[in-house]
């Protein structure tokens, strides 16, 4: 699993390639802090479009970054979700504080 | 019950066996000729009771983890098995959102996620002794195949 980031607007857009279980969201946990604490961005658009697998430990690693971003003032979304994944975000209610975009773009325009 | 196939597989209760257990169980499945949503499902149902295993019943700490799939017909029939700490209350560990281990950022909705995903998800759990999460699922019921 690989975790990139970039600046678009006042988002940092992380984009996960693998899948996301336990055995690798605390890495991915640290590496978000990390920017998040040298950056000066209020947002998280997290880019899911290369996971294919997530269960709920991905769960956990959003709404934790949901917590920081609000404690900064900002939002957490996430976009390109599959099936699988918008399934997990259902059955978990996280799309009820979490916005779903169709893509990294249409999210950090509305954010 | 006369299965028409079964496998069991045991592995050191590791956060790296995770993908290990889920990729294994899926492969056993491939036999039913499932859809790729229910091998999805199946997945991530046992990524979940595994990891459930080596957090809560292990803590982290040393342990094996039993995992016993059968097939009868189109029903695939998983067990997945610890000799961990076990759960004190089953019912309360069963709530969504329920977590007992909050400072991690877990969720608290693995037992939610097998539930929603299998057909039948049961628990048995002693203190002390371990816990077992029996699960089954019908292979075949998704109309497509994406």
């Amino acid at each position: 699993m690989s975790v990139s980031f970039r600046n678009v607007n006042d988002c940092l857009v992380v984009e996960i390639e693998g899948e996301i279980d336990h055995h690798f969201v605390d890495e991915v946990k640290k590496s978000i802090d990390t920017r998040l604490m040298s950056n000066d961005v209020r947002n998280v658009v997290f880019d899911l479009k290369k996971v294919d697998f997530m269960d709920s430990a991905g769960i956990g690693m959003i709404i934790g970054r949901y917590k920081q971003t609000v404690k900064r003032g900002g939002v957490t979304s996430v976009a390109c979700l599959s099936d699988n994944l918008k399934r997990i975000m259902m059955i978990s209610g996280l799309y009820r504080i979490i916005k779903i975009y169709n893509s990294v773009e249409e999210a950090a325009k509305v954010l | 019950m006369d299965y028409d196939n079964e496998m069991t597989l045991s592995f050191r209760a590791v956060s790296a066996n995770e993908s290990f257990a889920r990729v294994s169980v899926a492969a056993f499945a491939l036999q039913l000729d499932p859809a790729v949503s229910e091998i999805t499902e199946i997945k991530t149902a046992v990524s979940e009771a595994v990891t459930n295993s080596i957090i809560h019943a292990y803590d982290n700490s040393s342990g094996i983890v039993h995992i016993w799939c059968g097939c009868l017909q189109n029903r695939l029939y998983i067990e997945i098995t610890d000799n961990g700490k076990g759960i004190e209350n089953v019912n309360e560990a069963m709530e969504p959102l329920y977590t007992s281990k909050p400072e991690q950022e877990r969720s608290g909705l693995g037992f939610t996620i097998m539930e929603s995903f299998m057909d039948k998800m049961e628990v048995y759990s002693e203190v002390g002794k371990g816990t077992k999460v029996v699960m089954e699922k019908n292979i075949g019921q998704c109309v497509s195949n994406g």
